[in-house]
């Protein structure tokens, strides 16, 4: 044990002295594991953004950046050991794409005073940036996700879900089980019932939630699930003759490899997102200077699929926070918190997003001190059978609906954890 | 040469029964106490603190309490994981309960906790053996999980169930915070350090004693144990006891200390019980330095690969998480085939040698 330690030792000294002068984006990703074939798509389109960034224009604001990638195969201890050894590198922004992660690394992040940005996962109430100074959710968390789907089934019912029962399909984690408190308050305010079933880690065993819902065949099933089970869950939903068109996904749900195998059985299957899809200018860029040159983080096969898209719109925020922030305090060698300060200040709007090669990827939102979490919009769009159709324009959720439970939750984290209110004028 | 037993004379029988009877291994142990006492903590750092040091001390104490119950007392255990969960989720609602509680109180009382629950899952092993008590125990496992999950009194009604450890202090007079964002690392080691020293010498000193020696007779042959006057139902039950106030500590530890937020159905999953399993397995059965062994083992080996594939040889994060698998698991299979007692027999092994050694005859 001794020598072991010793080795680990002499190589974490050679290994740890940072080359300085560059932009750190720590990127906790998973390509191994149960989860690997969401957590794929997503680094390799955070790593090849950054890639671009240093091929095309020299970085940002002229200096690089660099993705140092850290494999967590979405398990919280691996998390914590990635998080230990990626801070002393200077990271800018933690992305770690887990809600378990997520949850450690709030306080840890927040004492250290590094940005933390959980784009559509991670703790709902983080939207409170009062409370939670560090954590930031733009431009879309759970809760909303849940409003937006109710608020799209609302319209295709006239306004009325009453007497309508809805089957919640989740993972059994911090994540699926995040949007539970939404849909029990709406369910209260708009007469329907709801059903919550839960599927296990690793969410290939599926069989008996599937009797159930075969057995009381609620109108709609909403599914919270990621990785495997998706895959999984959209083909008993076949062999169980669920209709298709009522079946609806989150945003973690709905992308090419989760349909992909069961093809055109699965058209019709719905699911949230929030990127737009289809053709952008940056792709044919990240083609040019990052796949065709050889650099690309993945095999390139990704490029444009759903969960690539939304890994380059994480990485295009954190870019547009870094530059924001070399922006405000004057200097090209951000630290944390310059990039914290910026993340609170940012704009994203539809000429920024223009000018990035990605026009209307995302909703036009403002973060401001008290309010980390951005509009909370997405779009629904649908499976064809053959590829992803976007159904919708962005949906806004019931701010009414989810602002209360917002604050009632980061107010009880507040209470645990003696934390002030941050911002001066609220 | 180095180490022989040549003019170390024993002159009592307290001196003769003691647990390094040979003056260069008590001396190795000193100074390893104060290294691990003194030294460590003024040169600690968060990575080394939080990523290799702190498990290790963790799992050594879970891995010391499946030993008493598998390796000592034979009843082979799957419900380390469980049992681990227990722990946590009593600190979860001490620690919320009663907010002015210190750490130490905590977690002993975690561990008596887990105790209680342990021993009434251990009420089967009176009329079950073997793989059958291993089934048992696996439900003991499956079921807790999914208690944990169900009961929204265990994670006080959060929204997500999941629990988090708030700030409290080391001991009622020791204000210095060990659990929270805000703890430092070598007070968060010496916490740990301080449970591994106290529950390791509780633990060598158990089974060298009569209550060790009851385990050990049932281990090797229940029936005969109870012709010569063992009680099975007390010592089994005393195994369980102990083996879970000891996984009990080592779970609210993981929880409080180590990770600050945990999900049940993750950490203190079935992969968690065949962690330790594996743990104690390669360390040695029936062993206290094999726990620690295998602890190191299996927590310290995949950070080590991790570090040498990924930082020292540039390997792809992916390739090289592949890689681990491969180099633990076929490591794990060599120790098994060239020594099937577990690193406990090559360590001592290597100290008969070198008894002998330079001359061997």
């Amino acid at each position: 044990m001794k020598k072991l330690t010793i080795l680990a030792l002499t190589s974490a000294m050679v290994a740890g002295t940072p080359a300085m002068a560059d932009l750190v984006f720590p990127s906790l990703s998973y390509r191994t594991g149960p989860y690997a074939a969401g957590g794929i798509p997503f680094a390799d389109g955070y790593a090849d953004y950054m890639t671009l960034l240093n091929q095309r224009d020299g970085g940002i604001g002229g200096v690089e950046t660099r993705v140092v990638e850290c494999e967590t195969a979405y398990n919280t201890e691996r998390g914590v050991e990635c998080y230990e050894s990626t801070r002393g590198e200077g990271a800018l922004v933690y992305q770690p794409l887990s809600t378990g992660i997520t949850y450690q690394l709030i306080p840890r992040t927040t004492v250290d005073g590094i940005p933390l940005h959980t784009m559509g996962y991670g703790r709902t109430s983080a939207a409170n940036g009062n409370i939670f100074s560090h954590t930031f959710n733009y431009p879309a968390n759970y809760w909303d996700a849940a409003s937006v789907i109710i608020n799209q089934l609302l319209e295709e019912n006239d306004g009325s879900l009453e007497g309508q029962t809805i089957a919640l399909l989740y993972h059994n984690s911090a994540y699926g089980r995040e949007p539970i408190r939404t849909l029990q308050t709406l369910a209260e305010q708009e007469g329907f019932t709801l059903t919550e079933i839960a599927v296990d880690h690793p969410g290939q065993e599926q069989g008996n939630q599937w009797l159930q819902i075969r057995r009381e065949r609620p109108d709609y099933v909403v599914m919270w699930g990621w990785g495997v089970m998706n895959q999984v869950a959209v083909q008993e939903a076949i062999n169980t003759r669920y209709p298709m068109e009522n079946f609806i996904g989150n945003w973690w749900s709905g992308s090419d490899h989760d349909v992909e195998q069961a093809g055109a059985d699965a058209a019709g299957y719905r699911s949230l997102n929030m990127n737009r899809l289809g053709d952008m200018p940056v792709f044919a860029e990240i083609q040019e200077h990052v796949i065709d040159a050889g650099l690309a983080a993945g095999d390139g096969s990704n490029l444009g699929n759903v969960l690539y898209t939304r890994g380059m719109y994480a990485a295009f925020l954190a870019a547009e926070a870094a530059a924001l922030a070399q922006e405000m305090s004057g200097e090209s060698e951000i630290t944390p918190a310059h990039m914290r300060d910026a993340m609170e200040a940012l704009v994203i709007d539809a000429e920024t997003m223009e000018a990035a090669g990605m026009p209307g990827i995302g909703p036009e939102f403002a973060v401001s001190c008290e309010d980390h979490g951005g509009t909370g919009m997405a779009i629904m769009q649908q499976w064809d059978g053959e590829q992803w159709v976007t159904l919708t324009d962005f949906i806004a959720p019931d701010d009414s609906v989810t602002q209360p439970l917002v604050l009632e939750d980061s107010a009880q984290y507040a209470e645990e954890n003696g934390i002030e209110p941050q911002c001066a004028e609220s | 040469m180095l180490y022989r037993e040549a003019g170390d004379f024993s002159t009592t029988y307290s001196q003769d029964n003691q647990t390094f009877p040979i003056r260069f291994d008590r001396m190795g142990y000193y100074f390893a106490l104060l290294i691990g006492a003194v030294v460590i903590p003024f040169l600690i750092n968060d990575y080394w603190a939080n990523s290799l040091l702190i498990p290790f001390l963790i799992y050594a104490i879970a891995a010391i309490g499946l030993n008493i119950l598998t390796g000592y007392c034979g009843q082979v255990s799957l419900g380390t994981g469980g049992f681990m969960a227990v722990g946590a989720y009593t600190s979860y609602k001490l620690m919320t309960a009663f907010p002015g509680l210190d750490m130490i109180s905590i977690t002993l009382l975690s561990g008596f906790m887990t105790a209680m629950v342990g021993v009434a899952f251990g009420l089967p092993s009176l009329r079950i053996k073997g793989f059958y008590l291993a089934v048992a125990t696996l439900a003991a496992q499956f079921f807790l999980v999914w208690m944990f999950n169900k009961v929204g009194w265990f994670y006080n009604y959060s929204a997500s169930g999941q629990i988090s450890a708030p700030e409290r202090d080391f001991f009622y007079f020791i204000n210095l915070p060990v659990t929270g964002p805000n703890a430092e690392s070598w007070v968060k080691y010496l916490f740990c350090f301080l449970f591994v020293f106290v529950l390791s010498w509780v633990a060598r000193n158990l089974t060298r004693g009569s209550v060790g020696r009851q385990w050990m007779a049932i281990r090797d042959m229940d029936i005969a144990a109870e012709i010569i006057g063992v009680n099975p139902l007390k010592a089994k039950l005393t195994a369980f006891a102990v083996s879970s106030f000891y996984v009990g500590v080592s779970g609210a530890l993981l929880f409080t200390v180590y990770l600050g937020a945990v999900e049940v159905g993750e950490v203190y999953g079935i992969t968690k019980s065949f962690l330790v399993l594996f743990m104690i397995i390669i360390g040695g059965l029936g062993s206290i330095f094999g726990s620690f062994a295998g602890a190191a083992f299996m927590v310290l080996l995949p950070v080590f690969l991790k570090l040498l594939l990924v930082d020292g040889l540039s390997f792809d994060t992916a390739l090289s998480a592949h890689f681990q698998f491969v180099i633990v698991g076929a490591l794990i299979m060599f120790f098994l085939i060239v020594e099937p007692h577990g690193l406990a027999r090559l360590w001592s092994l290597a100290k008969e040698k070198l008894r002998l050694w330079p001359f061997p005859h």
